[in-house]
């Protein structure tokens, strides 16, 4: 294409632009689709100002306006439901994000092993958890920490160190630090393998000329490893701002039980359980709207942000 | 250069000095008891599932199988609700793996072309997706508007088109050498031959990193079931197993089905526990049968999501 000839210009041109409403056209089947999922959900936001009973149409639910949103902040029991699930959303996510900074410190000193076998079967056995299901990971963890059979329980009982089963899942002592701990378990070593790859690729001769200047291997991984790794993480911090109600429900409705419900209900739960479970499609889409007008907000700073940091926009 | 020179200098063989040792034993022992943490709870499923069912129990089981019998294996597939559930969950990974590949690749592979008319604004709406939802309820009610409430179908349509992954696969297009493509262009093969006969079979590292990961999500997946499933044969196993952790009553109801057969000794004799044990093991199976795999891929699959589309 790149050699064209004055004469010929006109005439590649207009076969171009023939190709190019081909491949438009070709197109339009999957941006249908992506219309149909994606941005057809939107009408249902509608839900939000009238005042909806199941069994009733759209059409013939009376207009409210912006009542249920000012209802869910002014009615004391919603305000109180709604301020507890924000509270429980903020709490679980700040407490992840405490955590962040592990798979990092997990890389390093992983890299620092030796024996290559034994960093293959680390990384393998510790990534393996990342592909298991919320689903699975229930059922393991009752199977290690139930209060009667339970493995942990059972193991503590032995040695003596407590007469009667500790309830860790049935109770509502640290159920956001429980839950965090969770997703650290299933999570450590796929998200270290991010930081694994950046730690590869630091030049060797740098660190061999620190140890042939005396630095020792904590101060080699804390003046030049971790500053190396640092730009990643806040690469990824900044990414996950956009997602930081988004707390999902899969894990928090597994292990929601009436002991925990006070304080595992995140937003995405309190929408599932206000919407499918009670029925109240009304408030449930004004709650879920304000939080994706939230989100876009958060991506866009978090954008911002990128472009601040990195120089380059992410999206 | 001299850092060279002196590395080049330092003898190779250095005795591991006082602080070494200290720090690696730490280190070996922290990663061990990482692993440990990390492998242990499966490795007790496993054994609790071959013990003897009585003394599972009594919570008797803990580091090695007492009484080992596989009776439990032979029973489980005995209960109607899970086969139906086995077909289930196979059917939607198998479908829900390939037929979303083809999409996703054809739609990223038309993105690759810059002179479609209105690439940018077609690219934007699609990209554009990513970051913002309409929100779980009226993406329920969106659902039940197109009929897919309590169907099959609900499984596998919605997730035909992972835009994440389009990404993925433009980007890995646009890497590939482009004099290839058109020299198939000047022999006259059109489009559809182009794609089928270079693109496609240039982008299987691509494109197997991306079926693994659809496979893995669609055999994993537990809440489409939850939102838009209330009849108990299109249950999948995800969900059949969360019954049986959940509802006692639904499974006491599966067991009685059983209670035909001859199950008196009290060392093989069905319960409770050793249904769900068994259930989970078998619903874990066929993650553990395609991890080698995942694990050749999913690096490259991190670094290129990594890659801004």
């Amino acid at each position: 294409m790149t050699a064209v000839t004055k004469k010929s210009r006109g005439r590649t041109r207009t076969l171009q632009d023939k190709d190019g409403w081909k491949l438009f056209w070709m197109a339009i089947p999957f941006i249908l689709y992506i219309f149909i999922f994606h941005y057809l959900p939107l009408w249902g936001w509608s839900f939000a100002f009238v005042s909806y009973r199941p069994g009733r149409s759209l059409t013939n639910s009376p207009f409210v306006g912006w009542e249920n949103f000012t209802t869910l902040f002014v009615q004391p029991v919603m305000r109180n439901r709604l301020m507890e699930v924000l509270r429980n959303t903020l709490g679980m996510q700040l407490i992840g994000y405490l955590f962040t900074p592990l798979p990092m410190f997990f890389a390093v000193f992983l890299n620092e092993m030796k024996s290559t076998r034994f960093r293959k079967i680390t990384q393998t056995v510790t990534t393996l958890p990342n592909f298991i299901s919320w689903v699975i990971i229930y059922a393991l963890a009752y199977g290690m920490l139930a209060v009667d059979t339970g493995f942990i329980n059972n193991m503590l009982k032995d040695m003596g160190l407590i007469e009667n089963g500790i309830s860790f899942l049935t109770s509502s002592d640290h159920v956001w630090l429980k839950m965090a701990l969770l997703s650290l378990w299933k999570s450590l070593g796929w998200n270290a393998i991010v930081y694994l790859a950046a730690v590869a690729g630091i030049d060797h001769e740098v660190l061999e000329a620190a140890e042939v200047d005396g630095a020792g291997r904590m101060r080699r991984i804390w003046n030049i490893v971790l500053p190396q790794l640092i730009p990643t993480y806040f690469v990824l911090l900044v990414m996950g701002i956009g997602n930081f109600l988004n707390t999902g429900m899969e894990q928090q409705q597994l292990f929601s039980n009436a002991m925990t419900k006070p304080f595992i209900e995140t937003l995405d739960l309190y929408v599932y359980n206000m919407g499918i479970g009670s029925g109240l499609i009304s408030y449930s889409t004004a709650v879920g709207m304000m939080k994706s007008v939230i989100a876009v907000i958060l991506f866009a700073s978090a954008n911002w942000a990128s472009k601040k940091v990195r120089g380059t926009s992410m999206f | 250069m001299e850092v060279n020179k002196a590395a080049n200098i330092r003898p190779h063989k250095k005795r591991m000095s006082r602080e070494d040792k200290i720090f690696h034993t730490i280190n070996y022992t922290v990663f061990f008891l990482l692993g440990l943490i990390c492998i242990y709870p499966f490795y007790y499923l496993v054994i609790n599932t071959i013990s003897r069912n009585d003394y599972v129990d009594l919570g008797l089981v803990m580091y090695a199988p007492i009484g080992v019998h596989f009776q439990n294996y032979i029973n489980i597939f005995k209960l109607s609700n899970v086969m139906n559930s086995v077909f289930i969950s196979v059917l939607r990974t198998v479908l829900g793996t390939f037929i979303p590949l083809v999409f996703t690749t054809i739609l990223g592979y038309l993105f690759t072309k810059e002179h479609m008319k209105g690439r940018k604004f077609l690219y934007r709406f699609t990209i554009i997706t990513m970051y913002f939802s309409a929100g779980m309820i009226p993406v329920y009610m969106n659902i039940r508007m197109l009929g897919l409430l309590n169907n099959f179908w609900v499984y596998i349509i919605p997730g035909l088109i992972k835009v994440y992954n389009v990404v993925l696969v433009k980007t890995f297009i646009e890497s590939l050498p482009a004099a290839l493509e058109e020299s198939a262009q000047i022999d006259g093969a059109n489009y559809f031959h182009r794609f089928v006969h270079i693109v496609f079979p240039l982008s299987t590292p691509i494109l197997a990193t991306i079926a693994l990961f659809n496979a893995v999500g669609a055999w994993n997946s537990y809440l489409d079931t939850l939102l838009y499933i209330t009849d108990s044969r299109l249950y999948t196993m995800q969900f059949q197993l969360y019954e049986y952790l959940n509802q006692a009553a639904a499974l006491a109801k599966s067991l009685n089905n059983l209670t035909d057969l001859s199950m008196l000794d009290a060392a093989t004799k069905v319960s409770t526990t050793a249904v769900r044990n068994t259930m989970t093991v078998i619903t874990i199976v066929p993650i553990i049968c395609v991890y080698p795999f995942i694990q050749r891929y999913y690096v490259q699959g991190v670094m290129i999501g990594a890659v801004k589309g």
